[in-house]
């Protein structure tokens, strides 16, 4: 069985079919009647209503953005307050041709892909558990989720002691050894502390898509012989891959902007800086407005790379998917 | 599709109609009320680091006492990192913020708060006040462009400190100090020599020292461009020496100040370079290595040539959007008077700046190495100053730690062409 096949058996059960069979009578010429007037008037009253947003958004969001734009096109130092000036693309250039931003944006890779890839697996195991465990469901799905509830500079404290040699008992377990020292060590217990913060979203996120798929489908497929395996790969994984696309775009977004865990755990030390560390540290520490902006503005244009990677690849890939 | 979604889009309208919430936006204007009349008693705002030993509050307590009812200072603890109290005041600076009066900055920050314009040159009487008896070196940290911007409350330096049941006479050189750490190794004994490796501020400290010491400097005389040269590669030797000599602590690329305090009282050390602090601690935890915790100056780079040691400290500064300045340079003499120094160097063990106390008696049971630190004070050396000092420091931490992997001419080289960016604000730090 397919997953169109599945979308299609899927309807009769739903609510919104329901709503179709109750309304079109009335809902239908009342609507064409007043089209053009009565649309207006909506549109009129939708931006009214949108208006303070907007604005607030404008305020918050636009500007901010707007304003890190102009101050990346200039020499902007905040020692230097009076030989500020316009210099083009010349951040740009500093910041691509820098080694330290290459090796910023491999790490910061590095640790998405490897943290997603991790909380994809841990969190559709935990959200299988959560959604099917027949005892305890609320406690189960308390426990599960306390890691996201503590703070994560807290939790990356906890951790950042834990691997310190002798106050940490998991640097005591490896033979007091000092992991965050090294490069590869450190960006491993980074990940680490990222995974297990922010493996309960994930699975939270998995859990919602979980329910959007019909009892009486996988009772069905049971019936025409399917094995657990192959219900859970052809009826369950096609029906929740919106549900996956936007757990794995809003985690993978969130991974590369990772700065806290980093900041606390070897503030960027020995080579274990992100993109988001980098910027912190030209901005905060140098206190150089231009090139840390520059420097923010290429994070912004990552992730909106990665964020229309990802709708690109939902709009063309997501079965049953509108229009 | 359509004949589902338009009706839901509909209803959708009209439940946000139901619903609809005006957004009222209050802004409120803060007015300043700073103005300050005869009558009224000024508050002044101090901020400075987090001092543990009560002399900072102290001396704030006594000085709001002997204002003469003129001004009260309030005592404003700043963050434990030294970056993130830099972060606070520049912020706030660059801001025009007028609640800061007095500032306690690190030795290093004068010429860029100076520079960006954010603190006030000391003239006429308060200048006289401020230079009247003052160490010379900890008034050049205080100092840019020709003109004094802080006054010096307290400085500190480094000492050699070692064990005498292991070593019967100093090392007077670094090379001396690592042959007599192989020969106790040899024979199994407590042997390694503690220094701050980190990549952080500390390791800067280790390499301004010895560049100092070999007769060169980070920068030019002008602070304009990287001056290195072959003072750095000798200093860059000297590190990788000792971190591939076996006699460093494994630990050294994550070894701070305080792991250096920790592994000295553990026995496993022979020598240690660190500042004073490092005495009373042991004093209060092992009495029986106490014993023989002895103290001399600093290792020499070359021979005969006495070591140039980097001064630490807090200066005081007044903010140029302080509402009261000529009352703010007051209340910062009497912070930093001799009264308060005194006290600061007994309670809190930080050296003194004023010359004078180094002979008073009253230092000597808490400071039985006041003669060497004079010593040490006298002949020390300052960081490179320039506003972009705290790039520079950047750059270079990030060159010569970890101390085992630098590679005296090329590492020289790379910090010449990045400390020259970081000079002009071109380059990206790390």
């Amino acid at each position: 069985m397919s997953a169109q096949d599945a979308r299609k058996g899927q309807e009769p059960v739903t609510g919104d079919t329901q709503v179709v069979t109750a309304e079109p009578a009335q809902a239908k010429p009342r609507h064409r009647r007043r089209l053009s007037e009565g649309a207006r008037a909506e549109r009129r009253l939708g931006w009214t209503l949108c208006a303070p947003a907007v604005l607030v958004m404008m305020a918050v969001a636009a500007f901010p953005i707007l304003y890190a734009v102009w101050l990346s096109l200039q020499r902007y130092d905040l020692r230097f307050p009076q030989q500020a000036h316009f210099i083009g693309l010349t951040n740009y250039g500093a910041v691509l041709t820098s080694q330290y931003w290459w090796h910023a944006l491999v790490v910061t890779l590095i640790i998405t892909v490897i943290s997603v890839a991790i909380e994809f697996v841990l969190g559709m195991l935990l959200a299988i558990l959560m959604f099917r465990t027949p005892f305890f469901r609320g406690t189960m799905r308390t426990m599960i989720l306390i890691p996201y509830g503590i703070v994560t500079v807290a939790a990356a404290y906890g951790w950042q002691y834990a691997w310190t040699p002798s106050t940490g008992y998991l640097s005591a377990l490896f033979g007091n050894s000092a992991p965050l020292t090294k490069t590869v060590a450190a960006i491993a217990i980074i990940i680490l502390a990222e995974v297990w913060k922010t493996t309960p979203f994930m699975a939270l996120l998995l859990m919602a898509g979980l329910s959007l798929v019909p009892e009486d489908l996988l009772k069905a497929a049971k019936m025409d012989g399917a094995s657990a395996w192959q219900r859970f790969v052809r009826v369950t994984l096609p029906l929740m891959k919106p549900a996956i696309l936007v757990a794995l775009l809003f985690r993978t977004l969130d991974a590369f902007r990772i700065f806290d865990n980093i900041y606390i755990l070897t503030a960027g030390g020995n080579g274990t800086y992100s993109v988001s560390v980098l910027g912190y540290d030209n901005l905060f520490r140098a206190l150089n407005l231009g090139i840390g902006s520059a420097i923010s503005i290429l994070i912004f244009i990552c992730v909106a790379i990665i964020a229309f990677i990802y709708i690109k690849f939902f709009g063309a890939a997501a079965p049953g998917a509108e229009g | 599709m359509a004949s589902i979604a338009s009706p839901r889009r509909g209803r959708r309208a009209k439940r946000l109609t139901a619903t609809a919430a005006g957004v009222t936006l209050a802004a409120s204007t803060l007015a300043a009320c700073g103005t300050s009349n005869a009558a009224t008693v000024a508050t002044l705002n101090f901020y400075s680091f987090n001092d543990p030993s009560g002399a900072v509050q102290t001396a704030v307590t006594n000085c709001s006492k002997h204002s003469g009812g003129k001004y009260t200072i309030s005592y404003n603890k700043l963050p434990a990192a030294a970056d993130d109290q830099r972060l606070q005041m520049a912020r706030r600076l660059a801001a025009a913020d007028p609640s800061m009066d007095i500032l306690g900055l690190d030795v290093t920050w004068a010429p860029e708060f100076a520079q960006a314009g954010w603190i006030l040159p000391w003239t006429g009487a308060n200048e006289q006040a401020a230079k009247a008896g003052t160490l010379a070196v900890p008034l050049q940290t205080a100092t840019w462009k020709n003109q004094l911007y802080a006054v010096p409350y307290n400085s500190n330096t480094q000492l050699l400190w070692y064990r005498d049941d292991l070593v019967k006479t100093p090392p007077k050189t670094w090379d001396e100090m690592i042959a007599d750490a192989q020969a106790l190794a040899k024979e199994g004994k407590p042997h390694l020599i503690e220094i701050q490796g980190a990549q952080y501020e500390g390791v800067t400290v280790w390499f301004n020292t010895l560049i100092s010491s070999a007769g060169g400097s980070i920068l030019t005389p002008d602070g304009s461009k990287a001056s290195l040269g072959a003072p750095a590669v000798k200093s860059l030797e000297i590190m990788k020496k000792l971190a591939t000599s076996g006699s460093a602590d494994p630990s050294l690329p994550v070894q701070m100040e305080d792991q250096n305090r920790l592994a000295m009282e553990a026995g496993t050390a022979a020598f240690e370079l660190n500042y004073p602090f490092v005495y009373p601690s042991m004093k209060a935890d092992d009495p029986a290595l106490f014993k023989h915790f002895k103290w001399a100056l600093y290792p020499a780079v070359n021979a005969g040539q006495p070591a140039r040691v980097t001064i630490g400290g807090i200066n005081l500064a007044v903010s140029k959007y302080s509402p009261n300045p000529s009352l703010a340079f007051r209340a910062a003499l009497c912070l930093r008077d001799r009264e308060n120094q005194l006290n600061a160097a007994v309670e809190g063990g930080l050296p003194p700046t004023l010359e004078s106390l180094y002979s008073d008696p009253a230092l000597f049971t808490d400071y039985p190495f006041h003669a060497e630190i004079l010593a040490a004070l006298q002949a020390a050396s300052v960081r490179p100053k320039t506003p972009a000092y705290q790039t520079v420091s950047i750059v270079i931490s990030h060159h010569v730690s970890p101390p085992a992997d630098i590679d005296p001419v090329g590492t020289e080289q790379a910090m010449v062409a990045e400390i020259n960016d970081a000079l002009a604000s071109k380059g990206v730090i790390p």
